[in-house]
């Protein structure tokens, strides 16, 4: 397959290695959808497709904002904290008056995710501090002004106004509003990588930070834009997660950011930068709650939940790996006969 | 040709007075330069002279602390490198950094793609472009091609491109032929004349002097940040820039002392690693510095790390000193005796974030044990010991060694090899990207080296160092040991022939 594909260009080749992984997600999801079904067969219920769904999207909202981060080779591990801090104020703030709009509630919850990201990428594009230990840091400031607003109260979903709660579970045409906003969001975020040039600078930040930067890219800002993308999406989040489970403790999402991370790489975001789409970190996401719900039908102990998730990580990377070596391996053959 | 070629119109880009200083280190000290439209201009000086500091001078990666930039006589200040750029000030370096992900097309295009309507990227327009450009350089690349897997040559065209593309007005070549074979470097030649013969102002900057002759119309000399002079190249010889360089006159570059050699210390018998090299058989004796030449690609540093274990060999045997190496075993290497001194010092001879006594020590910790931990004072010994016989230039050993010079790494890499006190040095590229002093002084010490009973491997692709430092030139083509030719019958027509298989 790789031989063929070798003779016509290079680009061909490298895309259909990344097609090739959105497809592999794809099939994974078949197989796995096709096995639970076959041992359950109310899996594929109406219900339960739909919950899947509904998990999926917030944590593909989370997945396509990581993505940007790690295409420029950092990574956000804040998100968790920030899901449950807008989470909560947000469910505060309304639960005080009924009458404040949820347009507002959305509004606030976006900012506060993007004041958490201006933290960050401050930190790490002026700052110049690993985005590693900066996020890392934050995840722990963040959780702690968390616990401090909530001081162990709860949030419930009595308190809150019902226009919230039917965002969260209702939609159009049966199409329930999170996975359309989800969608939304993943085709504006890939669009936009793929087709503005500002969208392309993030991709050569990651490939290559110094020829970035000697080419004189806008580096920082790309950076910056980068967290604050991710801090808004995590606050966007934040609020869906409101409206859909109602009830809210301090931290909610807390360790969600490792299940993000994980979720863009199995979908082929390299860890290392520059490569990969927001489509694939999607299906990740997707691929992820699809194996959650699928233990639960299995009625497979949930532990088996995180080993499988691990273990799919580790098969995602050394997938691509491999990839890589074989492609610069066909690169350098195909080169060394043009050289000669 | 005393005259500069842009008669009374002002130079492109110029320099004048120009200071920078790095804490202490005063890098410039009032330097000036002009660079006229037409003309392609080379930048000489010992590594340390300020070159670098003067490309970053000019391309705004560096901010000068007195003096002025003129850009058509204008005073300019660059704040970035996008602001050189878009002055159309383009810079091609040795090893270009490239967006290895992105394809060929959008590393010319990056940043200002053609667009489409709503601002969306043009690709279509963007991949016409560069196949139009590549043409325009007569060279076979695909536009659509990830960067990943390019070879160096190559890379330096996408960048020749991406500066053709800007329609950049200045381009500077910061020593870009060091990694290429000598095709390659032919077909950048012809590229960088016709951009000067259309207007372009080139700044050159190389070790290898010939190219210099072969290229340039002027030449500046830097010494210790210093001016020297600026100069028509047409009248001058070899050593005249040299004493403009270096500020005396050098020693002979090759000092290669009369040995007699001693019995076969190396021999290779048959070595084959499939697809790489066949049947290569050749032996070093005490005593003799044989080299190793041919074209890059050729196979010599395969040889040599298949020879030092780094490599497995799939086929024949290496002895040294009459006992058998087992394959892919450096640490046998090692202990019977061999050492190596790999080509990229970078990225394989040296850990560049440590210190120069850790570098040294790194070969013999086993005998810089007191106990089970490593003593600092041995270590600290043991380097101070070689820092003075390498006569290494540093501040204190503590020093990381990304600190020093091309030459002065070159040396620590050599001292961390010969505390080893092998019996075989082989050692890759000696004296590649170093200044000319610095040559002369790894040239002597391997000659010294060898009149002490070292066999020395050499393997070079400068000629000059192959036919000056030789005592039997091995020449190897298309992984093949194709001749071997004794000092006396060594030219540069008799090794070239050979390694392009013109040989009868």
């Amino acid at each position: 397959m790789t031989a063929v594909t070798a003779g016509r260009g290079g680009r061909s080749l490298v895309d259909l290695v990344f097609r090739a992984r959105e497809l592999s997600i794809v099939a994974a999801l078949v197989l796995l959808v096709a096995v639970t079904t076959g041992v359950n067969g109310n899996f594929l219920s109406g219900q339960g497709v739909k919950d899947i769904f509904l998990n999926a999207s917030i944590l593909v909202l989370l997945a396509v904002g990581q993505s940007f981060v790690i295409i420029t080779k950092n990574i956000d591990l804040s998100v968790g904290s920030v899901v449950g801090l807008v989470a909560f104020t947000v469910g505060d703030f309304l639960a005080a008056d009924h009458g404040r709009g949820i347009v507002f509630a959305v509004i606030l919850g976006v900012a506060i995710g993007a004041v958490c990201g201006l933290a960050n990428g401050l930190l790490v594009s002026f700052g110049r501090v690993p985005a590693l230990v900066v996020t890392l840091g934050t995840l722990y400031v963040i959780q702690g002004l968390d616990h401090f607003i909530a001081h162990g109260r709860q949030i419930n979903a009595v308190d809150l106004p019902p226009a919230l709660l039917s965002m969260g579970n209702g939609g159009v045409l049966g199409i329930p509003y999170l996975p359309l906003i989800a969608v939304l969001v993943m085709v504006a975020a890939g669009y936009y990588l793929r087709s503005y040039a500002s969208g392309r600078d993030f991709y050569a930040i990651g490939s290559s930070p110094e020829a970035a930067r000697l080419a004189g890219l806008p580096v920082r800002r790309r950076v910056m834009t980068a967290y604050l993308l991710s801090g808004g999406l995590a606050g966007l989040a934040g609020v869906l997660w409101l409206a859909r489970f109602g009830t809210v403790v301090a931290d909610a999402a807390g360790g969600w950011e490792l299940q993000v991370v994980s979720a863009v790489v199995v979908g082929g975001v390299a860890i290392t930068g520059g490569v990969g789409s927001v489509y694939g970190a999607a299906l990740g996401a997707l691929l992820l709650t699809t194996i959650t719900s699928a233990l639960v039908v299995l009625k497979v102990d949930p532990f088996w939940q995180q080993a499988i998730t691990g273990a799919l990580l580790l098969l995602a990377i050394s997938v691509d790996r491999l990839l890589a070596l074989r492609v610069a391996r066909i690169l350098r053959r195909r080169n060394a006969r043009h050289g000669s | 040709m005393t005259e500069p070629p842009g008669g009374d119109a002002p130079p492109v880009l110029a320099l004048r007075g120009v200071s920078k200083a790095f804490g202490a280190v005063q890098a410039l000290r009032d330097v000036s330069l002009e660079l006229f439209a037409g003309e392609a201009h080379a930048l000489a000086g010992e590594n340390g002279a300020g070159k670098s500091t003067l490309v970053k001078t000019l391309t705004g990666v560096y901010r000068p602390d007195t003096g002025q930039l003129l850009l058509d006589g204008e005073p300019v200040e660059f704040h970035s490198p996008a602001d050189a750029q878009n002055a159309g000030v383009a810079v091609i370096y040795q090893e270009p950094t490239m967006f290895p992900d992105l394809s060929v097309a959008e590393n010319i295009f990056i940043g200002r793609q053609p667009r489409a309507a709503l601002r969306r990227i043009d690709r279509g327009a963007m991949h016409g472009r560069a196949a139009e450009l590549f043409k325009r350089l007569g060279v076979a690349l695909d536009p659509e091609q990830p960067a990943r897997g390019l070879s160096i040559a190559d890379q330096q065209l996408v960048e020749i491109a991406k500066a053709l593309s800007r329609d950049a007005r200045v381009l500077i070549m910061d020593e870009p032929t060091a990694a290429l074979s000598g095709a390659e470097v032919t077909r950048l030649f012809n590229v960088v004349k016709a951009l000067r013969e259309q207007g372009c102002a080139v700044l050159f900057i190389s070790h290898r002097l010939d190219e210099i002759f072969e290229l340039c119309q002027r030449v500046t000399t830097l010494r210790d940040g210093t001016w020297i002079a600026s100069e028509p190249v047409a009248g001058m010889t070899h050593d005249d820039l040299i004493r403009r360089m270096v500020g005396r006159d050098l020693d002979a570059l090759y000092p290669k002392l009369d040995t007699v050699p001693g019995e076969v210390a190396l021999k290779v018998h048959r070595l084959t690693r499939e697809g790489v090299f066949t049947d290569v058989s050749f032996e070093v004796r005490r005593g003799e510095i044989v080299a190793l030449a041919g074209l890059v690609g050729a196979g010599r540093s395969e040889v040599a790390r298949a020879i030092f274990g780094v490599d497995r060999w799939d086929a024949g045997s290496v002895e040294v000193n009459g006992r058998g190496l087992p394959a892919a075993s450096p640490t046998a290497a090692m202990s019977a005796g061999l050492a190596l001194v790999p080509e990229d010092r970078r990225q394989q001879g040296l850990v560049m974030e440590q210190s120069i006594e850790r570098n040294i020590g790194l070969t013999g910790l086993k005998n810089l044990r007191r106990g089970p931990v490593i003593s600092r004072a041995a270590e600290r010994d043991r380097a101070r010991d070689w820092a003075i016989r390498l006569q290494l230039k540093f501040n204190r050993l503590s020093d990381a060694v990304n600190v020093l010079s091309g030459g002065n790494q070159q040396k620590v890499v050599l001292g961390k090899w010969l505390s080893t006190r092998p019996g075989v040095l082989i050692i890759d590229e000696p004296t590649r990207g170093i200044d000319v002093g610095t040559k002369a002084e790894v040239h002597r010490l391997l000659s010294e080296l060898a009149a002490d009973g070292l066999a020395v491997l050499m393997i070079s692709s400068d000629l000059p160092e192959v036919l000056g430092m030789a005592d039997r030139v091995l020449v190897m083509q298309e992984g093949r040991l194709v001749a071997e030719i004794p000092r006396d019958a060594a030219t540069e027509e008799s090794v070239m022939a050979a390694a392009t298989g013109r040989a009868s």
